[in-house]
């Protein structure tokens, strides 16, 4: 993945509004972090293959940043976003990562399932 | 520990096998015990992607299946694949999955299982899977069980289980190990990138490791019934 270019990932996430689309979610401090890293609990939370339509999506930030996407019902968010990839062609793919490299949130949009 | 058939390792992840089990990996087949590890997860949600990074969530399935042929190929062992998704384990009916596990192992017919000891494994994948493996024993005709050892990795598994019964050092050829790890590279690079620091940290880094990785333990798991 290469660090974020704020205005290709928002032409990317335009191109994805008003259309059904499949959202892959995530957040994570890892699963060993309560065990080597003392930080007390293990937290992460991940959606695969949610199917969403959303009106507008917007990346805002400098460094590391975030990103909304209003649904039709609701709110899809991520933060922490570092960097990103266009993956087969035409799925998006944003993470941020911590200074070691390691994942720590990740948001994901194409038009069809992820494997 | 000695006189094994044939020895199957059940984990969930591409790079226990190393981590968990180079040294009696080494061992059995210096003593030409074929070794079979059953490798429950493509460890697709794994938060390393190498340092500097070089995976993504997408690609990660991908290249830990590399990696894990190339480890597999280092230590001389034969792997499959249980076909589960990486941190889902717990979440699967462990009924279904102990059959399963029961159906391969009928298969390959182990006289020694290697798995995880529920509760103390660290990673819900770990605990889960080790549960089942030990299910899926049970569940066998009392004849025909193999024996199971059980990795406890809690930092507390001494206080709470006592003593292991099997300890098996590989500290005297630690490396072997090592490069058994490393062979996983999108998961090991960035420990290794700390073991080429030339400050002071190195030296306390390896030996941490070598603290931590140099003997492998096991309990030889009671069957109640």
């Amino acid at each position: 993945m290469k660090p974020i270019e704020k205005v290709k990932v928002q032409e990317m996430l335009d191109g994805f509004t008003d259309k059904p689309v499949y959202i892959h979610l995530e957040t994570t401090n890892g699963a060993y972090a309560s065990h080597f890293d003392n930080v007390g609990v293990n937290v992460g939370a991940y959606i695969r293959n949610a199917q969403v339509t959303f009106t507008n999506a917007v990346i805002k930030g400098d460094i590391s940043y975030r990103v909304g996407l209003k649904t039709e019902l609701g709110w899809i968010y991520a933060e922490g976003v570092t960097d990103w990839e266009i993956y087969r062609d035409k799925d998006l793919l944003l993470a941020g990562h911590d200074l070691e490299g390691r994942l720590m949130v990740a948001l994901q949009i194409s038009e069809q399932p992820f494997k | 520990m000695d006189n094994q058939t044939h020895v199957v390792i059940v984990y969930p992840h591409p790079d226990d096998e190393s981590f968990g089990g180079a040294g009696i990996i080494k061992k059995f087949r210096q003593e030409g015990v074929p070794v079979t590890y059953l490798c429950g997860t493509l460890g697709e949600m794994g938060r390393n992607m190498g340092t500097p990074t070089f995976a993504n969530r997408e690609t990660l399935a991908d290249i830990r299946k590399e990696e894990l042929k190339d480890a597999c190929e280092y230590l001389d062992i034969d792997y499959q694949y249980l076909g589960y998704r990486d941190k889902t384990i717990e979440f699967e009916k462990q009924e279904e999955v102990a059959n399963h596990i029961k159906e391969v192992l009928e298969t390959l017919q182990p006289s020694l299982v290697v798995t995880h000891y529920p509760e103390h494994g660290v990673h819900p994948d770990h605990n889960a899977l080790g549960a089942a493996t030990i299910e899926a024993v049970r569940l066998m005709d009392k004849a025909d069980r193999p024996t199971v050892w059980a990795s406890a990795i809690t930092n507390d598994f001494e206080k709470v289980l006592g003593e292991p019964d099997i300890v098996y050092s590989i500290e005297d050829d630690f490396e072997y190990k090592l490069n058994a790890i490393l062979k996983h590279k999108s998961q090991a690079e960035g420990m290794f990138e700390k073991m080429q620091d030339t400050s002071g940290e190195h030296q306390v880094f390896v030996d941490g490791l070598k603290n931590r990785l140099g003997k492998e333990r096991f309990f030889t798991w009671k069957f109640e019934d």
